[in-house]
């Protein structure tokens, strides 16, 4: 069987259609080009009623909700997970790390969180405080533009606080906190915990005519019909479509390496159809890969040849290295004076509405980089998994846990809304023997070698999230709570392993020195000038942030350089 | 859209042929077009697989049913709110026994062990014991000793079966109904109602000003040079 070559030629192809491809995507659409998109996934529409989760009930699923396929739960819009039937990953010396894919068009951000937090001045230059890691090759002030770009045409709700390193941006306005939230923030104040309206891509406001209005269902995770939320799809990549240039979707197409010539040009990309599993061989000028950090990494490795023997773009050997996710650690409280609520529609919006950026200063602590704090609560909707122990915070009231009859049905009643959570999540510093690398022993069924991973936890983390658990004690403490199981006090200190938070980061980091990192500062390859990386590969280090903002700011910074690039002839 | 069209004609595809199958198989398939139809959910064509599978398969006998139905009973007896038949809990336990395979050993054979417990003890089935028996049993089982390291196999029996039984009937429609949850639909957020800020002692009034403001919501934003919104 030979491998088909797709008469369509290309301008541009783009592997990948999360918030990094989608928003190359758009922009180089914008621009004129002829591009095609490669998407691993199923063609995905977040309006199509036949996929849609959105204001479903539990009960019009067998299984009520529950995760046992989707692994957040059977309505969360992720067609993946920590595992993927026919697609393995290993780890090596007994290391772990989770590595978390959504195979569909638009990737992981049709489930996300929507929490959309600036890199600060601060965040680019670590280095320069702690001496650990590596300073970004540019500043916040080189991304500012790109990320008041992203704020208008995306949108954001927020609220202006003039923190230095949380810079303010084009914000939508914030909605009210719910009762669980005033609690947090009663309770955190008392600590000198800073407490401000979240930052999330909803539109609290519109801002255009294309898209609608937060209808407050609290469901992005199951993705908007409404198109209220940020997804790659349905604000970028549909609008690309609209756009000046062409965009081909190629779903269901898993690309197994990028092709080059003698000239170390690349050429194109192979592919795999996973409807006739034959390959497939996609020519266009420039290949831009946003296949997410790992998957990236994998593509690279994978494209190795005569010319390039460790892998495209890998003189450096550092392909696959520097892999950081962000720390995360949790602690649930119980409120008695919340008991016996009120009901009435809590849902907001998909997400928090109050959080804690980072308060305070790591030179007068014992690790060296920052977290923020998320809380969760409130009157949500019950789903498979609700009422299970229906009376277990009777122990902290000093009645009987247990037992059967109708007095369970008051206990849900009673504690329903009552339970509180909060969770750091913060910067990890980046190491070199954190990585990734090809494992020669399998193959995924699409015969494409796959990754294995090497992963560990420093004390820098360890310290770190020891002091997530004694500043949540603090803040249940201080808001009249009782806290639930118990602290986590050796060991890892209840840090989730890496890739759980699933911002993994820096498999193809950025920088001016050829040796020392993969891309340049327009995440163009230093060994081969026409694939760029537009996912979080480049990222040098994490922040304290999620990474979606800042995947698509550098993404618009890329494409434009492409873009000039393209017309001075220099590709 | 192409493509859209054709998965959507591939769901369809699927779901027309599982009714074929059904239907030749037990010849009722009007019934079967609404068994499938009753769960519209949002699943890939290989998911709906998967469920249509496990809808068509029968895991537990129907004397065992009758038992789960007698429990699910005594665990949340019928009242004028909803009971356990209106909230479908034996044919979700039925549901989630084949979905999640680590339950079958447990329910299946803590099932037998009421049985064994109630011939031993009673000189008959669990079903055929007395209620004042039940109770008898189910009080040495539905207490877990919070300070023991590790429950004795009846009382996880029991703590498994009780968890399946609250949250099926909670997360059905008369069971949502009764809890009070009244979300899910659009609505405007416009924060906490006044009385319950004053019962618990919070107010809006220090944030004056930074909230979204529902009607003016409709109109496009625009900002001024330094990000604030001027419409």
């Amino acid at each position: 069987m030979q491998i088909i070559e797709q008469q369509e030629k290309y301008d541009i192809i783009v592997v990948g259609s999360g918030a990094g491809g989608g928003m190359s995507t758009k922009i180089l659409s914008d621009a004129g080009y002829k591009i095609a998109v490669v998407e691993a996934g199923p063609f995905f529409d977040p309006k199509d009623p036949v996929t849609q989760t959105q204001w479903k009930w539990p009960w019009q699923s067998p299984r009520r909700g529950a995760g046992t396929h989707r692994v957040f739960g059977e309505y969360d819009m992720a067609y993946g997970g920590w595992e993927l039937e026919g697609e393995p990953y290993n780890h090596i010396n007994g290391t772990k790390f989770s590595w978390y894919r959504s195979r569909m068009l638009g990737g992981r951000t049709n489930h996300w969180g929507r929490i959309s937090l600036r890199f600060g001045p601060r965040d680019f230059k670590a280095k320069d405080r702690d001496g650990l890691g590596e300073n970004w090759p540019i500043g916040y002030q080189d991304v500012k533009p790109y990320y008041d770009k992203v704020d208008k045409l995306v949108g954001i709700f927020g609220s202006k606080e003039g923190l230095e390193n949380e810079p303010d941006g084009f914000f939508l306005p914030p909605p009210k906190p719910r009762l669980h939230e005033l609690y947090y923030k009663r309770g955190a104040e008392k600590s000198g915990v800073k407490v401000i309206p979240a930052r999330l891509s909803i539109l609290t406001k519109r801002i255009n005519n294309e898209r609608a209005l937060c209808v407050y269902c609290g469901q992005c995770y199951r993705s908007c019909n409404l198109y209220a939320d940020f997804s790659s799809g349905s604000c970028l990549i549909f609008p690309a479509q609209n756009s000046k240039g062409q965009v081909d979707l190629y779903v269901n197409s898993m690309v197994r390496e990028v092709t080059t010539d003698k000239n170390n040009k690349a050429t194109g990309v192979v592919y795999i159809n996973k409807e006739d599993r034959k390959e497939y061989a996609l020519k266009g000028k420039v290949v831009v890969l946003a296949a997410s950090a790992c998957s990236t990494a994998r593509i690279l490795l994978n494209s190795k040849n005569p010319n390039h023997p460790n892998g495209l773009g890998n003189s450096s050997g550092l392909v696959g290295h520097y892999l950081h996710d962000s720390t995360g650690t949790d602690r649930g409280a119980f409120i008695p004076d919340m008991m016996n609520r009120k009901f009435y529609n809590e849902d907001g919006v998909g997400g928090l509405h109050l959080y804690s950026p980072w308060w305070l200063d790591n030179n007068k602590l014992d690790f060296p980089r920052g977290y923020h704090i998320e809380v969760w609560g409130g009157l949500r909707m019950p789903v498979y998994g609700t009422g299970f122990n229906p009376n277990s915070l009777n122990e902290h009231l000093g009645l009987k846990v247990g037992g059967y009859g109708n007095s369970l049905r008051e206990d849900v009643k009673r504690f329903y809304g009552s339970v509180i959570g909060m969770s750091g999540r913060g910067e990890s510093v980046a190491m070199k023997d954190n990585y990734c690398e090809i494992d020669p022993t399998t193959v995924d069924e699409f015969g494409i070698p796959v990754l294995r991973f090497h992963y560990k936890w420093s004390d820098y983390e360890r310290k770190q999230a020891k002091h997530m658990h004694d500043t949540f004690e603090e803040i249940i403490h201080n808001f009249g709570g009782i806290p639930l199981g118990d602290k986590p006090s050796s060991g890892d200190f209840g840090l989730l392993p890496p890739g759980a938070i699933i911002h993994e980061v820096g498999t193809t980091r950025m920088g001016d020195d050829p040796k020392e990192s993969v891309t340049n500062q327009y995440q163009q390859l230093h060994d081969v000038d026409n694939v760029f990386i537009t996912d979080a590969g480049p990222f040098v280090s994490q922040a304290d942030k999620n990474p979606t903002w800042t995947i698509m700011a550098l993404a618009w910074r890329s494409s434009d350089y492409l873009i000039e690039q393209l017309k001075n002839q220099n590709i | 859209m192409d493509r859209r069209e054709s998965i959507r004609s591939l769901v369809l595809g699927s779901l027309a042929g599982s009714i074929l199958l059904e239907s030749c198989a037990n010849g009722d398939s009007e019934k079967l077009t609404e068994k499938l139809w009753q769960y519209q959910y949002g699943r890939t064509p290989k998911e709906l697989e998967f469920d249509n599978e496990l809808l068509k398969q029968q895991y537990f006998e129907e004397s065992e049913i009758n038992m789960i139905t007698m429990l699910a009973e005594l665990i949340l007896p019928p009242n004028e709110k909803g009971t356990i038949q209106q909230a479908k809990v034996p044919e979700f336990i039925e549901f989630m026994a084949k979905d999640y395979e680590p339950f079958q050993i447990t329910l299946r054979g803590g099932l037998m062990w009421l049985n064994n417990y109630c011939n031993r003890n009673y000189g008959t089935s669990f079903v055929n014991s007395s209620s004042d028996q039940q109770r008898q049993l189910l009080d040495q089982i539905a207490y877990p000793d919070l300070d023991a390291e590790e429950q004795r196999f009846e009382v996880e029996f029991f703590s498994l079966m009780r968890n399946l039984v609250v949250t099926g009937y909670f997360t059905s429609e008369v069971g949502i109904k009764e809890l009070g949850y009244v979300g899910n639909k659009p609505n405007v957020w416009n924060g906490v109602p006044q009385d319950v800020l004053e019962k618990h002692g919070f107010s809006y009034d220090d944030w004056e000003g930074k909230f979204h403001d529902p009607t003016n919501a409709s109109q496009i934003a625009k900002w001024d040079d330094e990000g604030n919104l001027i419409s």
